[in-house]
């Protein structure tokens, strides 16, 4: 199926600066492969070292969070829009304090 | 949606009257909205960037009591986004030119200021006196401590966050919906994050979200209309495109759900690994002087100065002779530097360059320093004229 894939402000020097990404994918797992495939560095922020998705980041099949669907099992649709949607803090970050979490 | 505000026995002045005309006039607000308003008590957390709109357009639509948390000063980097401030403000409190500002839009409003940084001992105790609470901060210890001292109180928060082009919005009330702990139980580890030479942000971005903040807090205030309670608002700048996501209360969540596991506030920073081991900052490297380097130069020392900043602060101002890795770009362009020479490695503040010293130190580096405080200490220690950001 031909999907689009969000891809947030943060982690838009991951993907060579594109604010979504089309692909071919039958699951929300396969979409998410497959954009990882093309971005690799884009692996270790959505996932964690044992693989799994990364708390501080939300996956959405359209406006409806996978957490309650059928998660990254979670069947796609032609022209369904998953949407990446990581926590940011607001404000300006800064250096040299703790507060750079975005 | 249950009523916040109860319509007060009291009367609006004819001054006042005048003042509020074109909300009296709607029915949707009228007299009776208007008294709301004037009954509300609303606690702005920060008078920053979503601070400023919000704070300004609550006190201009004759909210009663408006609270602000904020112990910062107001500098100059400050004054593109934050519009509570003026450039006669650089130097004085945050709250002070807050208070200011709103007793020249509306004198009728009562500020209450906290000149305090928020923290799990006394949130709950500031929190208390107020009906609304709206989150303008800008770091993930001070969310998680106003979500759940929100959560615990029985209070709305209203949500704004922004980054760069982009900002997200909401209304947590664990009464009624979700809260910010149902959305991202926890926070990103620091350190995992874009860097912060991704960091910035459009001024007038705040203003969008915090007014968007301001009219989820009157709206709530009159009890009118869908709030986005239950709802994320995405808002993207740059392809001006608002979409709207559902939020739905997790059974599971630590603080709102049917089991809350988390009864009180607890250490944000320690929960948010500031304090934690993953944020301890790099190792101890080895450090030289900006004047030291200068001294250097001066004294024609062969050495090489690297600068780990992005190409558009190297735009803003440089060391001269320094060249140019971003950091990101370290590990494959290492090869470029020879490790026989001496190297001097810098940022903006130090930080950035000190992971880049940590990591080729790694990689087999010894003759390696971080300049301490980088281009900022380059600018107070040697060159006043060079241009701070």
């Amino acid at each position: 199926m031909p999907v689009k894939v969000i891809i947030p402000t943060p982690l838009r020097q991951y993907t060579a600066s594109k604010d979504s990404v089309q692909l071919e994918a039958k699951t929300v797992a396969e979409a998410l492969a497959g954009l990882t495939a093309q971005y690799a560095d884009l692996r270790r922020h959505l996932y964690n070292d044992q693989g799994k998705l990364r708390s501080f980041v939300n996956i959405y099949l359209n406006d409806e969070d996978i957490r309650y669907l059928q998660k990254e099992q979670t069947p796609l649709v032609s022209d369904d829009i998953i949407s990446i949607v990581p926590s940011i803090a607001g404000g300006l970050p800064r250096e040299n304090m703790g507060a750079c979490c975005q | 949606m249950a009523t916040l505000i109860e319509s007060p026995a009291t009367k609006l002045s004819k001054d006042e009257v005048l003042r509020y005309s074109r909300h009296l006039i709607m029915p949707e607000v009228g007299m009776d909205g208007q008294l709301k308003l004037k009954q509300a008590r609303v606690l702005c957390i920060g008078a920053g960037g979503l601070g400023s709109p919000l704070a300004l357009y609550l006190a201009a639509a004759g909210v009663g009591k408006l609270g602000i948390v904020d112990f910062d000063t107001v500098d100059f980097t400050n004054l593109q986004r934050q519009i509570i401030h003026d450039t006669n403000d650089v130097g004085r409190p945050k709250l002070t030119s807050a208070r200011e500002t709103i007793a020249d839009i509306n004198p009728n409003v009562e500020v209450v200021g906290f000149e305090t940084r928020l923290t799990s001992e006394n949130a709950l105790d500031i929190f208390k006196d107020f009906d609304i609470v709206a989150d303008g901060t800008d770091n993930f210890p001070t969310r998680y401590l106003v979500n759940d001292a929100c959560v615990l109180l029985g209070k709305p928060n209203v949500y704004g966050s922004i980054f760069r082009f982009e900002g997200q919005a909401s209304v947590f009330y664990a009464k009624e919906g979700p809260c910010y702990r149902c959305l991202y139980p926890e926070p990103p580890p620091p350190g995992l994050v874009p860097s912060c030479a991704e960091g910035g942000v459009l001024g007038v971005l705040p203003g969008i979200v915090g007014c968007i903040q301001a009219i989820e807090t009157i709206k709530l205030i009159l009890g009118r209309g869908h709030s986005l309670i239950g709802r994320l608002l995405l808002f993207d700048a740059l392809n001006m495109k608002f979409r709207e996501l559902k939020l739905r209360k997790n059974p599971e969540c630590p603080v709102c759900g049917t089991h809350p596991t988390l009864t009180k506030l607890i250490d944000y920073e320690q929960f948010c690994g500031i304090r934690g081991e993953e944020h301890v900052p790099p190792t101890k490297v080895p450090e030289i002087t900006a004047p030291e380097v200068k001294k250097m130069m001066d004294e024609k020392k062969p050495f090489v100065l690297v600068d780990v900043r992005e190409p558009h602060e190297f735009q803003i101002c440089r060391i001269p002779g320094s060249v140019l890795i971003p950091l990101g770009d370290v590990p494959k362009r290492m090869n470029e530097l020879n490790s026989a020479d001496e190297i001097v490695v810098h940022c903006r503040s130090g930080m950035r360059s000190a992971q880049a010293v940590e990591f080729l130190m790694k990689s087999g580096f010894r003759k390696i320093h971080n300049l301490k405080g980088g281009v900022l200490a380059w600018a107070d220690q040697v060159d006043p004229s060079m241009p701070k950001y």
